[in-house]
């Protein structure tokens, strides 16, 4: 075994090595996210900047593609990270997932390189194969569709099959049924109609399916897996928890899909669905809130992995803010008909993504850092531990900031630009050049700015942390150790 | 705690396991029932989701009383651009206006039926948008704007459409659709939109008052 705290593939497992991989790409997507994020934030202050050159609509699409391929790789990577621990056997085709590896990575540049360059084409099918569906979130041309499909397809055989081969845990279990889901669901996103109703209502079916409820389902598993792993929770009860969140998330989550039928051509009776199921929503994150929060009390805080185990309490607390509460604040259509497609909309995926997911992922790539450096100590007294701290912190900051300068904006919108204007043109900008609105976008920029900062932060602290250690991780408390055997 | 996992059944893992199945089946098989009810609903044809032929009529957005929201209501023969088209041609028109929806990235900046991005305004109702002056000079301002928006007036900000490559045939698509669009029926939704005046006498501005839907409740 290599000394503590050099990097060394011989310390991480097939599947690991293959996960670092993925977190690699996730974490300089992230940065690619931030980067337009960035440049789309400044289309607001200095509407000449980049014009004609990089648009709005170009930066915009970089930005939230970045967000859904950087979860993707995390998430992809997270489980593949897990995936001989729990299944106590390697992972069936290594090859196989080493050979998507590189044909994702390489169809994301080329993506990538079509949207910076290519940007928009003729309104004929064949823009929508080669160049861009125009579709929020999955905007990807329709050979890149196909590319992911078949990637997803070899990625859940490798899952499936390794469980199979091994042992089948709970989290196990609800891992490869969600996988099938996950999968499954993007398949309804890949269809083009003249119709917009109908194209709205399937495009919900992946995007609703995948936030609200299958990805929230796939993080409880790996929440589940980091809370045995750093703090040696039982895994009796880790489970017992995740059925809990299983049942309570699809429970409310599947028919929730209703408040994004509210006003796209769908009938009524999913005003009364979509309301009443979406409200029940929240109820699930707090559990995960309880959840995480006691059983780190009970362990008195003391883990093998202190930022990993950080990020974890950040996702809970992320996960409840900005998709419960903020999601509950304007799930009714009572409400929503004003706030729909306004700044509340990006207040609250802001929040709701950075804290339910972009977390997780993060606290990921801390367990991977560290057994990746020879399982080195992590825990209290971490020398350079500033800057895991001010990352997560400066992180926070920005994010918090965002979420509530567009909320203010998002208010001022829903009060003049539909409750009093009625959402025409000229009602739209004069909310956009109320001195509120303004005001929201410039304090946006401002902690666009602190976000990036904790970002470059967070990328040096993960390529650096433990490398001056010669301390091995700590170890779990004999009853601990005997809960993750 | 290890107790209270094992002493309540409400508690216990194998509970719970079986809620997890039950409820996200039951779930599913409702949604999937109301899928089905759904897509019939929206296909284009029917009540909410009109023909793409409605495009050879005067559409309006019109305050219904028994709904308590504006509802769009479908008036007399006003075809686009002046020529009235088959249900075919119109279907082919309003397909290449959505393609080039897509292939322009509209959704980026706009949103469609309050779906996309926030940086410019809702294309839900724009055709029934007030800001293209009147009604005889709104299709050709529409194509006029689509084709070059880089050099024309749009705001005090300084924000502006940029130049999309969009040929004159793809505008007057992107009109049908828009045409074809604000005939929707979106439950109400945007609330309080004030539409462009389309009456062609000022009787018939009393008149439209009106809706000719008004009769219906689509659902329930």
């Amino acid at each position: 075994m290599a000394s503590l705290g050099v990097l060394d593939s011989a310390n991480l497992n097939g599947g690991q090595k293959l996960a670092v991989k993925y977190f690699t790409v996730a974490i300089a997507l992230f940065g690619a996210q931030v980067l337009f994020g960035l440049l789309a934030g400044l289309q607001y202050l200095y509407p000449d900047f980049l014009y004609g050159v990089l648009d709005f609509s170009v930066n915009r699409m970089l930005h939230i593609n970045a967000l859904v391929v950087w979860l993707l790789f995390g998430f992809i990577g997270a489980v593949y990270w897990l995936l001989e621990d729990e299944s106590g056997v390697p992972v069936v085709g290594l090859a196989l997932g080493n050979l998507v590896f590189w044909v994702l990575t390489l169809a994301v540049v080329v993506v990538v390189g079509i949207y910076l360059l290519v940007q928009v084409g003729p309104g004929e099918m064949k823009s929508i194969w080669l160049i861009n569906e125009g579709r929020e979130y999955i905007e990807a041309p329709r050979w890149a569709d196909i590319g992911i499909v078949v990637c997803m397809l070899a990625f859940f055989y490798n899952v499936a099959a390794t469980f199979m081969k091994g042992r089948f845990t709970g989290i196990g279990g609800v891992l490869v049924l969600d996988l099938v889901a996950l999968a499954g669901l993007y398949t309804a996103g890949m269809w083009y109609t003249p119709n917009i109703s109908m194209d709205q209502h399937w495009w919900w079916w992946v995007i609703h399916l995948w936030v609200e409820a299958t990805w929230e389902v796939l993080v409880g598993c790996l929440l589940a897996y980091g809370l045995i792993k750093t703090m040696g929770v039982r895994r009796k009860i880790v489970e017992t928890w995740l059925y809990i969140e299983v049942a309570l998330l699809f429970g409310s989550g599947i028919l929730g899909l209703g408040h994004h039928y509210f006003w796209i051509g769908t009938p009524e009776y999913w005003l009364a669905i979509g309301g009443f199921f979406s409200a029940l929503e929240p109820i699930p994150l707090v559990a995960m809130v309880v959840h995480a929060v006691f059983d780190a009390g009970h362990h008195k805080l003391k883990s093998t992995n202190n930022p990993a185990l950080a990020w974890m309490i950040a996702q809970a607390f992320g996960n409840f803010f900005g998709a419960g509460v903020w999601g509950f604040m304007h799930t009714l259509p009572q409400i929503n008909l004003y706030t729909h497609g306004t700044q509340w909309t990006a207040s609250h995926g802001h929040l709701a993504f950075f804290g339910a997911y972009a977390t997780i992922v993060i606290a990921f790539v801390y367990l991977a850092v560290q057994k990746w450096r020879g399982n080195v100590w992590m825990s209290g007294e971490l020398v350079g531990a500033w800057r895991w701290k001010w990352a997560i912190f400066l992180l926070h900051v920005g994010m918090i900031g965002m979420t509530m300068a567009l909320l203010i904006a998002g208010y001022e919108q829903s009060q003049i630009e539909r409750a009093i204007e009625g959402s025409g043109w000229m009602g739209y900008f004069a909310a956009q050049a109320h001195p509120w609105f303004q005001q929201g976008m410039t304090w946006r920029m401002i902690s666009g700015w602190v976000f990036a900062a904790g970002f470059l932060l967070l990328a040096w602290d993960l390529l650096t942390i433990g490398s001056r250690e010669s301390r091995p991780a700590r170890r779990l408390e004999p009853q601990e150790a005997m809960a993750v055997s | 705690m290890a107790e209270m996992t094992t002493n309540y059944w409400w508690a216990s893992e194998s509970f719970w396991k079986k809620m997890a199945i039950w409820i996200t089946a039951a779930s599913a098989v409702v949604l999937i029932f109301l899928t089905f009810d759904t897509v019939a609903k929206i296909t284009a044809g029917g009540k909410r989701v009109p023909a793409y032929s409605v495009i050879n009529h005067r559409i309006d957005y019109v305050f219904d009383e028994k709904r308590n929201h504006q509802v769009p209501v479908i008036g007399p023969e006003e075809p686009l651009f002046g020529r009235s088209l088959s249900e075919s041609e119109a279907a082919e028109l309003v397909n290449k206006g959505k393609l080039t929806v897509q292939a322009k990235n509209c959704m980026n900046c706009h949103t469609l039926l309050g779906n996309g991005a926030y940086f410019a305004p809702d294309l839900t109702k724009s055709w029934l948008d007030p800001a293209w002056g009147s009604k005889e000079v709104r299709e050709q301002s529409m194509i006029e704007f689509l084709m070059d928006p880089s050099d024309k007036l749009h705001n005090a900000l300084g924000r502006r459409m940029p130049k999309l490559g969009i040929t004159e045939e793809e505008a007057r698509a992107t009109v049908a659709f828009l045409k074809w669009m604000s005939a929707i029926d979106t439950n109400g939704f945007p609330a309080n939109f004030k539409p462009i005046d389309q009456a062609d006498t000022p009787a018939e501005a009393g008149a439209q008052a009106t809706p000719a839907a008004a009769e219906s409740s689509p659902v329930q």
